[in-house]
């Protein structure tokens, strides 16, 4: 449904171009939810923005193909810009900043219908309250006229998930919808985006550095490091056969809910600049299992089994690491 | 039991005397509605950010308060530090009581390490800057030593001394909470308070800053308390562990227990909720809604509203914390099987 073909994205700055996105590849499929994982700085957030055509100011694609299908067939290219509203719609992760705070909560969610389903005033509004209904707001006639100020930082997650379906996408993608709200909360607005995309039959691409979270649910997982996607994977599989070293490192820098560890192993050093990358493989001056060669080469994803594909020339004597 | 954290009925019972820092019955209330008319309409809107919490920790133990946003924890760390004004109750420091106004020697023994040491540390600062006033006011060190000891205090958070010259806008997140933490260390406490001292760092650099505030806790035999929303982090560092709900503590008790073995209904759902790698999102959903508001709290416990085990008595009658096995949790049906 979604095509990426090496997206670059690219800053122009006093100190020349920047490429802090540098040549991703990605597929989605129909009812598919695909986990973008790394951490930050790692270009996750705008290759998200990237397919929607929302950069911030100074960024660019310069290079790479976008592909989209709307209707189930053959992803053609399409204008980022006009794709919004039309097919695919964003989920953002600070609804305080991301709402209109001068719209009463029913007028924003029938927005979208209004300007891109040519509804009337008031079938926008009950429209609204439906899809209020469906995400779960209690009371949704009198929330309705609700400002977005006057909601619980979970309510109001809620009425931008109702925001972005009231155009009835077919691709919704999500940058870190859960980050900033707490763990009770976070479970309900995952479990109704779980719920949200069997039902609708929709795709999903969730964008997180909260690798347990994306756990729960993702089909598959994207792993990106340095402007890279270093390994992809089922889920499952991921967890538990990590190929790059980058994967596994980050596994267990966190410290883990279930058991008690001494000292946590994290990850020494830090990320490249993206001003300048290093030649080879990106993550080989922090990888304990770094050789010579790598250090020149090249970039290149290479597929294992099924839909696994690792960046790494060691993936496969490190399958499974320890 | 080497004593740590106990509740009233605790501390009662003769564990008092090794207690390092014990706060005791500390409830700060924020007037909301500041207008004069309603002052003195006697209708000022007050908000309980902090009701009536007690506990103890011996020195060198570390304690771990966690609960969701809204929930008091940082307006407790705020009140040990004499950020904010308690309404009620006491901090004690090795028996002595610390007010809200404190002599520069009192202020010293417990500081804090804040959440994000970007906004927390003077931008204009270098590191030496930083440290040597601290270290020249408080007279920490004779005069002529002070470039020495801002060495030795990066050495003691693992930075090389060449970064005592550089502004923090030229640091990483992790090596600007590094400073955060010598900053913290100049003027050798006997509490260090972290809150949410890692939450803004990645996972790779958090590991290594987690590392580093157990490592100094042994070495310099600091009394840790550690404030997060992050169930995992908080069980990393802590021995006994504190989870409040708004603006009480709801349990306490060694950090393996209550992890393992949690007897209030909230931790249960709080301890269910948090995602883990290898576990699939059930569908069972561990709570229903959101923490009402603090300015308009239930009468009963406060709970009570999203708790699926609540029956008549939660919505009539609050719980204080009761004791079981090695702990004590806010909650009527402790103690009953």
């Amino acid at each position: 449904m979604l095509s990426i073909r090496d997206l670059h994205v690219s800053f122009r700055g006093r100190e020349g171009t920047v490429t802090p996105v540098d040549g991703v590849d990605l597929e989605v499929a129909g009812g598919e939810v695909l986990g973008i994982a790394g951490e930050s700085g790692s270009g996750k957030s705008l290759t998200l923005k990237a397919i929607l055509g929302l950069l911030p100011r100074g960024g660019f694609v310069s290079a790479g193909e976008l592909r989209f299908s709307g209707d189930g067939g053959w992803p053609r290219p399409y204008d980022p810009a006009a794709v919004r509203g039309h097919g695919m719609s964003m989920v953002f992760q600070e609804p305080m900043t991301a709402l209109n705070p001068t719209m009463r909560v029913g007028d924003l969610i029938g927005l979208g219908p209004r300007l891109h389903h040519g509804r009337s005033r008031a079938q926008a509004r009950s429209e609204a309250v439906e899809l209020m209904r469906e995400v779960g707001i209690p009371a949704p006639e009198r929330r309705a006229r609700a400002w977005p100020h006057e909601l619980s930082g979970g309510l109001r997650q809620r009425v931008m998930i109702a925001t972005a379906l009231s155009t009835r996408p077919r691709l919704l993608l999500c940058d870190e919808p859960t980050t900033a709200l707490d763990v009770t909360v976070q479970r309900q607005i995952l479990m109704l985006l779980r719920k949200l995309v069997a039902e609708r039959g929709m795709s999903m691409v969730f964008v997180t550095h909260d690798l347990p979270v994306l756990g729960q649910f993702a089909d598959r997982i994207a792993v990106m490091y340095a402007g890279r996607i270093v390994e992809v994977d089922g889920a499952s599989r991921l967890f538990h056969r990590p190929s790059h070293p980058y994967t596994h490192a980050l596994m267990h820098s966190a410290p883990v809910i279930d058991a008690v560890s001494d000292t946590l192993a994290g990850i020494g050093g830090r990320p490249p600049d993206p001003r300048a990358f290093p030649r080879g493989c990106r993550f080989a001056d922090r990888c304990s299992h770094a050789l010579p060669e790598c250090g020149d080469a090249p970039y290149r994803l290479v597929a294992g089994d099924g839909v696994a594909a690792s960046a790494c020339i060691r993936s496969l004597e490190l399958q499974g690491i320890r | 039991m080497s004593a740590a954290v106990t509740a009233e009925a605790g501390v009662r019972d003769g564990r008092k005397e090794d207690a390092a820092l014990e706060v005791d019955g500390l409830t700060v209330r924020f007037a909301v509605d500041k207008s004069w008319l309603n002052r003195l309409r006697g209708r000022a809107a007050e908000l309980t950010a902090v009701d009536s919490v007690s506990f103890a920790v011996s020195q060198g133990r570390s304690v771990g308060i966690v609960g969701e946003s809204g929930c008091g924890k940082s307006t407790v760390a705020k009140a040990l530090v004499g950020l904010v004004a308690p309404t009620s109750g006491t901090i004690r420091l090795a028996g002595r009581e610390l007010r809200l106004r404190r002599s520069r020697q009192e202020r010293r023994r417990i500081q804090m390490v804040f959440q994000d040491p970007g906004s927390s540390l003077n931008p204009s600062m270098t590191a030496r800057q930083a440290l040597s006033e601290l270290l020249r006011v408080h007279g920490m060190v004779p005069g002529g030593s002070v470039d020495q000891r801002c060495e030795e205090l990066l050495d003691l958070v693992e930075l090389p001394a060449r970064f005592l010259d550089v502004r923090p806008r030229r640091l990483s997140g992790g090596q600007r909470q590094r400073i955060g933490i010598a900053r913290a260390l100049a003027l050798e406490p006997d509490v260090l308070i972290a809150d949410e001292s890692v939450a803004a760092l990645d996972v790779s650099v958090q590991a290594s800053v987690l590392n580093l505030l157990t490592d100094l806790r042994r070495k310099l035999n600091l009394t840790l308390l550690f404030i997060s929303h992050d169930l995992a982090v908080i069980r990393h560092v802590s021995d006994e562990v504190l989870v409040m709900y708004l603006g009480g503590i709801v349990e306490s008790g060694p950090a393996e227990r209550v992890f393992d073995v949690p007897q209030h209904p909230y931790t249960k759902a709080l301890l269910a909720s948090a995602p883990r790698l290898k576990r699939d999102l059930t569908d069972l959903v561990p709570l229903i809604g959101e923490p009402p508001s603090p300015l308009d709290l239930p009468s009963g416990c406060r709970f009570a509203g999203r708790c699926p085990e609540a029956f008549d008595r939660c919505h009539a009658e609050r719980p204080s914390l009761i004791d079981h096995a090695q702990g004590c949790a806010a909650c009527w049906l402790v103690g009953r099987g």
